[in-house]
């Protein structure tokens, strides 16, 4: 059975939405089976995995504060910031991103539990939990629904409408990436979304205290507290700080953009998602992801979100759990004829790249839906 | 005790200011990666001894780490959370060691139920050096200070472990000046009855303390239950006497109904051990029938269909959801189940305890259940 979807118009050339003779409801189910086998297995090893992660974090953020404590010596200053780098990248990705998914709630353990965790990220828990787990995880690349769909300042998408300011996207984009948790508390904020009477002033205005609070202990601690703490080993200490926060902002905005913006990646119309079963919900993940391919440590680097597609669609399974459905989900994707975009992180992050230049000029061709972005055979 | 003080406010002035560091974790998160029970923020204790009582109940001695506050009462209940499989599971049970020093160990003995996951794994998987989280003391089932002259303690089965903290704090004070304890306590037979030798070592060397055993099983001719209904036989002055009662529910609600027609409701004391929630296979469970759903802050109460997300259900009743993606992902509507069992609506799965979040959004109610909205 073919489920229709609203298709109209539909351009002679442009790519079906689902892919021709996808059968979304089989896809569903097929996909479905991936998850519950995934339920039925979760347990003990799986807590000892998120546990691991839990301690390896504070002993390499323990390790790499000391280290940065005596970092007059240049071998110190070296092994206390990539400690304190990798700390944070785990706390961002495979800990903050994931817990506050729900991954471990399971556990039913109020430690490592979506309702209590709060992350190393000027972000508050909640504004982060309500833009990124509600709004981009439900409209996954729907133009004009999710935000993370260019982040309100990037056009991504012949979709959205260009506007002169696009022009200077690649610049921006660049002096940006080493300040993205900075960037990403502000987006948190919605400011775009008072203009437009989606949110009130009220909401904004508490909202905008708690994020100041927030960043304003975050910056205390790595850039005051234990600067002052290292005495005469303040300076460096401070560099090392800043170095790994930026390094760990580059990383966190390769990985996010690498997820969704790649060629082969689509976008969607909100009437396209109008009255969606779960099978055609669970395509729109797959078309509008895509995966990194590499080794263990890119994975556990990245949050595994590496494994993009299969996090979107089963945003809550725990992480540990994606790389070893990665090739079934491939094979169920594949089979039914729905394309699974991956490559090398070189690769998808050219991609990316060449996609935010070429979106920051204005369209040549009028059309009246997206296809495949990369795709330019007009 | 104002050094004590002293240096709790010392700790946490210090504690206090390195979270100025660590934020946003604590310092007790750190802490823990050294011993688990040095956090305060997720109390635990250390199982430094496992001792068989009988065939099926073992005695656990707890080491309590820095966060659970010592002070408690003989007859109160410690809740225990262990984790098995990977899931957190929190029990309560009676604490049967009397309050002593802060940080000294205390016990608890712990029953294991045919059908009892937690139980059974407490009380016979547990070894020593195993860590469980702790919360604090609590429960009104303890004897005022000082205790009143003439004591019944009514008790069955696994049921006397709370009594047991009660009588061996006594016996610590050697007893108050006059007062007068009699047991009257149910159980299989002697081979069977926790703390059956200490107990009748008790009575022989106490002279305030009498013990009244009851067997239902040993013997040519098996005794039955212990009914109230016999008490007068055997405690001829429980009119005069404050009662402590713990056992199973059947000897608990016809001991109040008696109390209650003798017009001395307010003399007897009742434990009920936490009761479980209702499986999926009782009536109240059914599949097909709607439940009743009660939301505890908002003091709305509801009737849904089986099918019905609790999400939708509060919404309709005009209670305020918290809510967000409306499908499973975002965790938007997590909300405490103070009582009952869900259905998840994407698996199927019953679950849900007391205290759980649960995500209104995919979860129907399986038989009456109640939120903490
Ligand atoms: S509303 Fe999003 S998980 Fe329930």
């Amino acid at each position: 059975m073919v489920t229709a979807v609203p298709t109209e118009p539909v351009l002679p050339d442009s790519p079906d939405v689902p892919p021709r003779g996808t059968d979304t409801e089989a896809l569903g189910r097929a996909l479905d089976r991936i998850r519950a086998d995934v339920l039925a297995r979760r347990g003990a090893e799986d807590a000892r995995y998120i546990h691991t992660v839990v301690a390896v974090h504070r002993r390499l953020e323990i390790g790499g504060r000391a280290a940065l404590a005596v970092s007059l010596l240049p071998p110190a200053w070296l092994v206390g910031t990539a400690a304190l780098t990798t700390a944070k990248i785990l706390e961002n990705l495979e800990l903050g991103h994931n817990i506050m998914h729900g991954q471990w709630d399971w556990m039913r353990d109020p430690a490592i539990h979506s309702t209590t965790w709060e992350w190393d990220n000027p972000t508050p828990a909640y504004a982060w939990k309500h833009t990124h787990n509600h709004i981009h995880h439900t409209w996954t690349n729907v133009v004009g629904r999710d935000r993370d769909l260019g982040f309100t300042v990037l056009r991504m998408t012949k979709d959205q409408a260009w506007r002169p300011v696009h022009l200077f996207q690649p610049f921006y984009t660049a002096l940006g990436a080493p300040f993205f948790e900075w960037l990403a508390a502000l987006y948190d904020l919605e400011a775009d979304a008072v203009l437009q009477r989606r949110k009130s002033l009220r909401a904004f205005l508490r909202d905008a205290t708690g994020t100041v609070r927030k960043g304003v202990r975050q910056a205390a601690k790595d850039y005051l507290f234990f600067p002052v703490l290292a005495g005469p080993s303040a300076l460096p200490c401070l560099l090392g700080n800043l170095t790994a926060n930026t390094a760990r902002s580059l990383w966190a905005h390769t990985v996010i953009f690498c997820g969704h913006f790649p060629d082969g990646v689509r976008s969607f119309t909100v009437e396209e998602t109008e009255n969606e079963t779960r099978g055609q919900w669970y395509l729109r993940q797959a078309l509008g992801s895509a995966d990194i391919e590499g080794g263990t440590v890119l994975h556990v680097l990245s949050g595994n979100l590496s494994h993009q597609i299969e996090h979107h669609l089963f945003p809550d399974l725990p992480s540990n759990r994606y790389a070893e459905i990665a090739p079934r989900v491939r094979e169920v994707l594949t089979a039914h004829g729905v394309p699974y975009t991956t490559g090398p992180l070189l690769k998808q992050y050219a991609s990316t790249w060449a996609r935010i230049c070429r979106m920051a000029l204005p369209d040549l061709r009028r059309t009246t839906r997206s296809r495949p972005e990369g795709d330019e055979s007009v | 005790m104002p050094r004590r003080v002293l240096t709790e406010g010392a700790v946490r002035l210090v504690l206090g200011a390195a979270g100025r560091l660590t934020t946003p974790l604590l310092p007790d998160d750190y802490l823990a990666l050294a011993d688990p029970l040095l956090s305060r923020r997720w109390p635990a204790g250390r199982v430094e001894e496992v001792r068989a009582e009988t065939a099926e109940a073992s005695t656990l001695v707890l080491r309590p780490g820095h966060g659970w506050r010592p002070a408690h009462r003989a007859g109160q209940y410690v809740p225990l959370g262990v984790r098995i499989d990977g899931v957190l599971h929190w029990r309560a049970y009676s604490l049967t060691t009397p309050p002593d020093g802060p940080g000294e160990p205390f016990s608890i003995t712990v029953k294991a139920l045919p059908e009892g996951r937690v139980s059974r794994y407490l009380a016979h998987r547990l070894r020593p050096g195993d860590v469980l989280r702790l919360g604090p003391a609590q429960g009104t089932f303890h004897l005022p200070a000082p205790p009143p002259r003439r004591v019944l303690l009514l008790t069955a089965g696994i049921g006397i472990t709370p009594v047991m903290a009660m009588l061996r704090a006594l016996s610590d004070e050697g007893g108050t000046a006059g007062t007068d304890v009699l047991l009257v306590h149910s159980s299989p037979d002697p081979g069977r009855t926790v703390f059956g030798p200490e107990l009748r070592a008790m009575a022989e060397r106490l002279p305030w303390f009498r013990l009244h055993e009851h067997h239902t099983r040993a013997g040519a001719r098996p005794a039955g239950h212990l009914t109230p209904a016999r008490l007068p036989a055997v405690c001829p002055d429980w009119r005069e006497r404050a009662t402590w009662a713990c056992g199973p529910a059947a000897l608990l609600e016809s001991a109040e109904r008696l109390w209650a027609a003798a017009g001395l409701a307010d003399r007897l004391h009742v434990e009920r051990f936490r009761p479980l929630p209702p499986g999926p296979s009782s009536p109240a469970g059914s599949l097909s029938s709607d439940a009743r759903v009660r939301f505890a802050a908002s003091g709305v109460e509801t009737t849904v269909g089986a099918g019905t997300p609790l999400l939708q259900a509060g919404e309709a009743a005009g209670v305020a959801m918290p809510s967000g993606c409306r499908m499973g992902i975002c965790f938007g509507c997590v909300t405490p189940l103070l009582h009952g069992r869900v259905r998840d609506l994407r698996t199927g799965e019953v679950h849900g305890e007391p205290g759980d979040l649960i995500q209104t959004c995919v979860s129907a109610a399986c038989g009456p259940v109640t939120l903490d909205l």
